[in-house]
C-alpha cells in the first residue's frame, strides 16, 4: 500500500508537469497582453515593464524559466494584484473558499446520504417522492438563486444571519447552505439508487433472517455497501465545491479564490492563471488518490497490492 | 412425535401489475422435532414462498391472506415484527440458495457468523466470536481462527455455503430451513454439503425443511417428502413411499424424468410435457390435468381431495377414487412398485 501511494504521488507530479506545460502554451495563445489596458504607458515604458517581467523573451525561454521556478516552489508574481507573489495570493484567498466549500461538502454529503437512504428504505412512499423532489431542487436550482433567496429571507427579513460579511462562523452559514444544495441533491440521488439495489440483494435477506430489525439491517449491512459508489462522485464534487464559486462568493462578499481566477483570466495575469490551474489540478489529483485509498478502506474486495499493477 | 410446526391452509397472493397471482393455494403440513421434511417441485411451484412465509421473509407485494403457521401452538402470522425478529436466526433459521451473493461482501465472516449470537443472546463480542470460530470449524472451514478476519470473496463457493450454514446453525435453531442449498454448487460439493447437513442435524438435533427440485438429493437426506405443484401439495409421504409407491401422476413424471442406474445410454430421459399453469387464473380443476395423460373429465372440473394411501401417505389425485379406472403407470414407476413390495416383504 505504501509503495502504491508513493507511486501515485510520483505520477501526481508528472501529471502536474504536463498540465503546467499545456496550460502555459494555451495561455500564450490567448489574445491580448497583460498591459493592453495601460494606454498611458509609452512604447518605451511598456518595453521596460515587459523586460522586467521577462515577457520580451521568446515563449520557449519564458517556459523554461517558469518551469525552473516551479521546481523551486516559485509560482511568480501577479501582474495585477499588487505584485503579490502568487503563492501568497492563493494562500490568503484560499482559506475562506476552502472553509465554505468543506462545510458545504460535509453538510451536503451527510444530509444527502440520509435523505437517499430514507428514500430507499421507504421506496415508493410519500417520503420517497419528497426526497426525490428535494434532490431535484438541489440539483436544478442554481446556487446563486438559492443564495439570493437565503439572503432575502434569513438575513434581510428575519435578521438571523448577516447579509454579506466575512467574519465568524455565523457569517459562513448562508453561503454554506447555498453551496451545499448541489452535493446534497447529487448524493441523495445516487444514494437512493444504490441503496434500493443493495436492499434487494441476497445478503440483506440473510441479514434479516438472522433476526436483525429493519433498522439494524440498514445500519450494519446496507449503509456501508451503498457508500462505495458514493465515494466516487464525492471526490470531484468536493474539489469543485472547495475551489470556490465566484458568484456565491460575490453575493456574500467573501474574499475567496473563485473571483480571483476569473479576474486573472480576463486580465491575462499569466502567473496567477498558471498558479491557480496548477493548484486546482493538484487538488483534484490528490482527491482522486484519497478516493482510491478510501475505496480500500470501505471495500475489502479492492486491493492496492503490487504497486497497483494487478 | 412432537409437532413443533404446523402449517394450515396457507394461502399467499402476490399483487402484480397484471393482477393477483395466487402463488400458494392452501398448503398444509407439519414438522416434528428433529425430522427432515423435503419439499420438491419444479421452479415456480411455490416451494420457496411456502418456507419464506414461515419466517415472513416475503417480498413487499406478498400477502399471506389465509391460514395459520403454528410454532409450538402459537401463530407466527399473528406475531409482531419484534417478536418475529426474536424468532428469526434463533429458533428458526434459513440457509439460502446462492452462497456467492448471500454474504455481506464488506464484513468479515467471523463477524457475520457471530451476528445472530449477538442479536439474540447477552454475550460479549469476544464470546460470540469464539463461538463463531467453533462453528466454522464444525462446518469444515480449515484454520477457522486465521480465516475469521477474511472477507467472503476470499472463499470458494463451497466454503461460502459452509459459512452460510454456520450462520444458520450458530444459535442452535430448532428448525432449519434449507432453500435449495445445493443448487448453485457443483455436484461433488453438493454431496459434501448434504453430508454436512446430516452430520450437523445429528449433532444439534435440529429439524430441517429441505427445499429442492433435485429428487436425487432428497433420497439422501429426507425422512418425509412433499411434492408440490402450482401452489399446492399433490402428494406427501415417507421417503420410501414417495420413491417406491408414488400415486400422483405428477410424482410419476418427476421420478420418471430422473436418470437411474438402470438407464441405458440409448434411452431418452423422459420429461413432463407442457408448462405449469398461470397462477393469475388458476384452473378450476386439478392444476396438473392439462399436462397429465391420465387425466379424466373430473380432473378438469373439480380439484381432487387428498386420498389416504397409508397412515403417512396421501395423494391428491382422482385416480385414487374408488370409482376411477385402473391405469398402468409408466414402466419406470412399475419397477419402483415392485421394489416397494420387496421393502414391505422384508419388514
Amino acid at each position: 500500500m505504501a509503495k502504491y501511494i508513493l507511486k501515485r504521488i510520483l505520477y501526481l507530479f508528472l501529471t502536474l508537469f504536463i498540465i503546467a506545460t499545456i496550460t502555459f502554451f494555451l495561455m500564450k495563445m490567448l489574445p491580448g497582453t497583460p498591459f493592453s489596458n495601460q494606454n498611458r504607458l509609452s512604447p518605451d515604458q511598456l518595453a521596460i515593464v515587459k523586460a522586467q517581467y521577462g515577457l520580451d523573451q521568446p515563449v520557449f525561454i519564458q517556459y523554461i524559466r517558469y518551469i525552473g521556478g516551479l521546481f523551486q516552489g516559485n509560482l511568480g508574481t501577479s501582474f495585477q494584484f499588487n505584485n503579490e507573489p502568487v503563492t501568497q495570493l492563493i494562500g490568503q484567498r484560499l482559506a475562506p473558499s476552502m472553509q465554505i466549500g468543506a462545510q458545504a461538502m460535509i453538510l451536503g454529503t451527510i444530509l444527502g446520504i440520509l435523505l437517499g437512504a430514507i428514500a430507499a428504505i421507504r421506496k415508493n412512499s410519500w417520503v420517497d417522492t419528497l426526497a426525490t423532489f428535494i434532490s431535484i431542487l438541489g440539483i436544478s436550482i442554481p446556487s446563486f438563486v438559492l443564495a439570493v433567496l437565503l439572503q432575502f429571507y434569513l438575513a434581510y427579513k428575519w435578521h438571523i444571519y448577516p447579509v454579506a460579511l466575512w467574519d465568524n462562523f455565523q457569517s459562513s452559514v448562508l453561503p454554506t447552505i447555498a453551496l451545499a444544495a448541489l452535493p446534497l441533491g447529487n448524493v441523495a440521488r445516487f444514494m437512493r439508487t444504490e441503496m434500493v439495489d443493495v436492499l434487494s440483494s441476497d445478503y440483506i435477506e440473510l441479514a434479516k433472517s438472522k433476526g436483525n430489525s429493519e433498522w439494524q439491517v440498514v445500519v450494519k449491512h446496507a449503509l456501508r455497501n451503498s457508500l462505495i459508489p458514493i465515494v466516487t462522485i464525492i471526490g470531484p464534487m468536493a474539489v469543485s465545491t472547495m475551489t470556490g464559486s465566484m458568484v456565491v462568493e460575490n453575493i456574500f462578499s467573501i474574499p475567496g479564490i473563485g473571483e480571483q481566477f476569473v479576474k486573472s483570466i480576463t486580465t491575462n495575469d499569466y502567473p496567477t492563471i498558471m498558479g491557480l490551474t496548477i493548484f486546482y489540478s493538484f487538488l483534484l489529483i490528490l482527491v482522486f488518490l484519497i478516493v482510491d485509498i478510501l475505496y480500500v478502506l470501505i471495500d475489502p474486495r479492492i486491493r492496492l497490492g503490487n504497486g497497483g499493477n494487478d | 412425535m412432537d409437532k413443533i410446526l404446523e402449517v394450515k391452509n396457507l394461502h399467499v397472493n402476490f399483487a402484480t401489475y397484471n393482477g393477483t397471482v395466487q402463488a400458494i393455494r392452501g398448503v398444509n403440513f407439519d414438522l416434528s422435532a428433529g425430522e427432515t421434511l423435503a419439499i420438491v417441485g419444479e421452479s415456480g411451484s411455490g416451494k420457496s414462498i411456502t418456507v419464506r412465509s414461515i419466517l415472513q421473509l416475503l417480498a413487499k407485494n406478498a400477502d399471506i391472506n389465509k391460514g395459520t403457521i403454528l410454532y409450538h401452538g402459537e401463530d407466527l402470522l399473528k406475531k409482531s415484527k419484534k417478536e418475529m425478529d426474536a424468532i428469526r436466526g434463533n429458533k428458526i433459521s434459513m440457509i439460502f440458495q446462492d452462497p456467492m451473493t448471500s454474504l455481506d461482501p464488506t464484513m468479515t465472516i467471523g463477524k457475520q457468523v457471530a451476528e445472530p449470537l449477538l442479536i439474540h443472546n447477552k454475550v460479549s463480542k469476544k464470546e460470540a466470536l469464539g463461538r463463531a470460530e467453533e462453528v466454522l470449524r464444525l462446518v469444515g472451514i480449515p484454520n477457522p481462527k486465521e480465516r475469521m478476519n477474511d472477507y467472503p470473496h476470499q472463499f470458494s463457493g463451497g466454503q461460502r455455503q459452509r459459512i452460510v450454514i454456520a450462520i444458520a446453525i450458530v444459535d442452535y435453531p430448532e428448525i432449519l430451513i434449507a432453500d435449495e442449498p445445493t443448487t448453485a454448487l457443483d455436484v461433488t460439493v453438493q454431496a459434501q454439503i448434504i453430508d454436512l447437513l446430516k452430520e450437523l442435524q445429528q449433532k444439534i438435533g435440529t429439524a430441517i425443511i429441505f427445499i429442492t427440485h433435485d429428487l436425487g438429493v432428497v433420497a439422501g437426506i429426507a425422512d418425509r417428502v412433499a411434492v408440490m405443484y402450482a401452489g399446492k401439495f399433490v402428494e406427501y409421504g415417507s421417503v420410501d413411499e414417495i420413491f417406491y409407491n408414488p400415486q400422483h401422476p405428477y410424482t410419476w413424471g418427476l421420478l420418471d424424468s430422473m436418470p437411474t442406474l438402470d438407464t441405458n445410454e440409448e434411452d431418452h430421459l423422459n420429461s413432463i410435457p407442457g408448462t405449469p399453469p398461470n397462477l393469475l387464473n388458476p384452473p378450476k380443476g386439478d392444476a396438473f390435468a392439462p399436462r397429465n395423460k391420465y387425466a379424466m373429465q373430473i380432473d378438469l372440473e373439480e380439484q381432487p381431495p387428498f386420498f389416504k394411501v397409508s397412515k403417512t401417505h396421501y395423494a391428491a389425485t382422482w385416480l385414487l377414487h374408488p370409482d376411477a379406472p385402473k391405469v398402468t403407470p409408466p414402466k419406470g414407476i412399475q419397477k419402483r412398485f415392485s421394489k416397494f413390495k420387496k421393502l414391505g416383504d422384508n419388514e
